[in-house]
């Protein structure tokens, strides 16, 4: 065991309802920027949302039309696999759901891919029925590019790896496909609840 | 086996915001001008978290000394800064480095570009030749934000007027009305007025903000300087 | 978010793999470009740390730490150590005596 830092409490806030931090999780208030690669930054007019894979017919959306579809405000905790979690955070965005309503598809899997490089994996259950969206707007104002702008996944009930910054698409899979850091290790669920981190928890 | 446990020694208001800490560590094997160490701290929970610190004092010197800027919202530099008390103990794991060095038998002209905090690695660079021969000149490019924000501003006074280095200092955000230094941030024009000409090919270490290094080099290499002869280090908060 | 460089993996491949990298010379598999390991583009905590090429900011070299095992992934960084015989010859790394 380390030796002890005398006095050295670090940022961490006290927990009020213990029932809203998973096991392991420390609570923040900041909103920490944790990126894999800089910054893209796609002009609105080059952006598109695709579902394309395992489906009859791909669909695509660019970003005038996706502004445009059914969208909701989704008030959730968040929970980061590096140990933080941040409660009561608002977003706006368009429901998995209505993505996929038309979408005919056998596949229970999917691969999400973003700007610059970055993929994750995702179950088909994990991304419908009300829990998942992808996200263009943070508390009241227009997604920073930092923390994911324009568009990202958001998947709160899942380690927050999963939910992928710069999101530009699914591709749906018959099968489970590793993302880039599920292929390094990491779970290929993360369930926070479950402390879900790496392969093999 | 490289993590040990140091001591402190004395604490240092270098500027408002900048402290030094002077440590004692009976297990350290000596450094290089350049180099860091990785400080990790260890709350009574168990919660660990780590940062790079460059060291700023010589290898000739006998103690180590960590110069420390305390960042908005930084978790371990407003406790290194704010908290830490003489007679604590600081795991450190180091020294770390190989890249980002200075030592005699490099040689020069030696030339050290430093942004804000990014001064500390050089500033070690600094005591290291003043304590050599100084077969090679030496300058200094810092800049700051105002004249407070000047860390190790004396010495570096003293190490122009009695060691010959050759120190330049601008300021970006305000200045003393008679203000005799530079002004504003360090831009083509001032690096081309400072930095030995390419022909001459100085040996140059920048150091600071990322943007500022990586503006910095690219202008270095703009101007007609080798980039092998050119070594960076950034700075940054670690963003968690 | 600005990146760092590989100065910042100094301490962990000192402690883990056992030597002093920073210095060491590599190229790029998507693009060619040489660079030192200390001139990589450093992202940390993304959960795991990436360094990019500076050249062309593509992926070359990703440490995942899990269950407290550590794997590197250097394939897309090639690294070219010189002959023993061009190695500078100095004291080992960190050795500087003291004064008394």
């Amino acid at each position: 065991m380390s030796p002890i830092s005398r006095g050295f409490m670090g940022r961490r806030r006290p927990v009020a309802d213990p029932s809203r931090v998973p096991p392991g999780q420390y609570l923040t208030d900041d909103f920490p920027v944790l990126s894999a690669g800089p910054t893209p930054h796609t002009p609105l007019d080059q952006w598109s949302f695709t579902i394309q894979g395992a489906v009859s017919e791909p669909v695509s959306w660019p970003w005038e039309e996706f502004l445009a579809l059914p969208s909701e405000t989704i008030d959730t905790d968040i929970h980061c696999v590096t140990k933080w979690s941040k409660l009561d955070t608002s977003w706006r965005g368009v429901s998995l759901d209505t993505l996929l309503e038309h979408i005919e598809t056998e596949a229970d899997y999917l691969t999400v891919w973003s700007d610059g490089d970055y993929t994750t994996n995702l179950a088909l259950e994990d991304v419908t029925d009300g829990r998942a969206w992808v996200a263009y707007e943070y508390d009241g104002q227009s997604l920073d590019p930092e923390h994911g702008g324009p568009a990202r996944l958001l998947v709160p009930h899942l380690y927050f790896w999963k939910s992928a910054k710069w999101v530009r698409g699914l591709v749906l899979t018959p099968d489970d496909q590793p993302g880039f850091w599920e292929g390094y290790g990491y779970h290929n669920h993360g369930d926070p609840w479950l402390e879900q981190r790496y392969q093999g928890d | 086996m490289i993590w040990q446990l140091a001591r402190v020694r004395e604490l240092v208001d270098e500027t408002p915001r900048c402290k030094s800490l002077v440590l004692e560590t009976p297990e350290w094997p000596g450094h290089r001008a350049g180099q860091h160490v990785d400080v990790r701290l260890t709350a009574e929970d168990g919660y660990r978290t780590e940062r790079s610190y460059s060291i700023a004092s010589a290898p000739e010197e006998r103690e180590l000394v960590l110069t420390i800027e305390r960042l908005k919202d930084g978790e371990v530099s407003t406790y290194l800064v704010d908290e830490l008390r003489v007679a604590d103990e600081l795991e450190l794991r180091g020294p770390v480095g190989g890249y980002f060095v200075w030592e005699q038998k490099l040689g020069g002209p030696l030339l050290l570009i430093a942004g804000g905090s990014g001064v500390v690695p050089l500033r070690a660079m600094l005591r290291h030749w003043a304590a050599g021969e100084r077969s090679v000149p030496a300058r200094m490019l810092y800049s700051s934000r105002t004249l407070e924000d000047v860390i190790y501003r004396n010495e570096l006074e003293r190490l122009a007027a009695d060691a010959g280095a050759e120190i330049e200092l601008t300021l970006t955000r305000e200045w003393p009305k008679d203000w005799t230094g530079h002004r504003g941030r360090v831009n083509r024009q001032l690096l081309e007025d400072l930095a030995w000409p390419p022909r001459q090919r100085p040996l140059v270490y920048v150091c600071g903000p990322t943007t500022f290094v990586e503006t910095t080099a690219t202008t270095l290499v703009e101007l007609g300087h080798d980039p092998s002869r050119i070594r960076t280090e950034r700075f940054g908060p670690t963003g968690s | 978010m600005e990146a760092l460089d590989g100065n910042a993996i100094a301490g962990t491949l000192l402690e883990r793999v056992g030597a002093e990298m920073t210095a060491a010379r590599g190229s790029c598999a998507h693009c060619n470009a040489t660079a030192q390991i200390a001139e990589l583009r450093v992202y940390l905590r993304a959960p795991g740390t990436v360094l990019r090429c500076p050249s062309c900011e593509k992926v070359v070299m990703v440490l995942a730490e899990t269950h407290g095992a550590l794997r590197i992934d250097s394939s897309s960084f090639r690294l070219h150590l010189p002959a023993s015989e061009d190695l500078p010859r100095h004291e080992p790394h960190g050795h500087v005596p003291r004064r008394a």
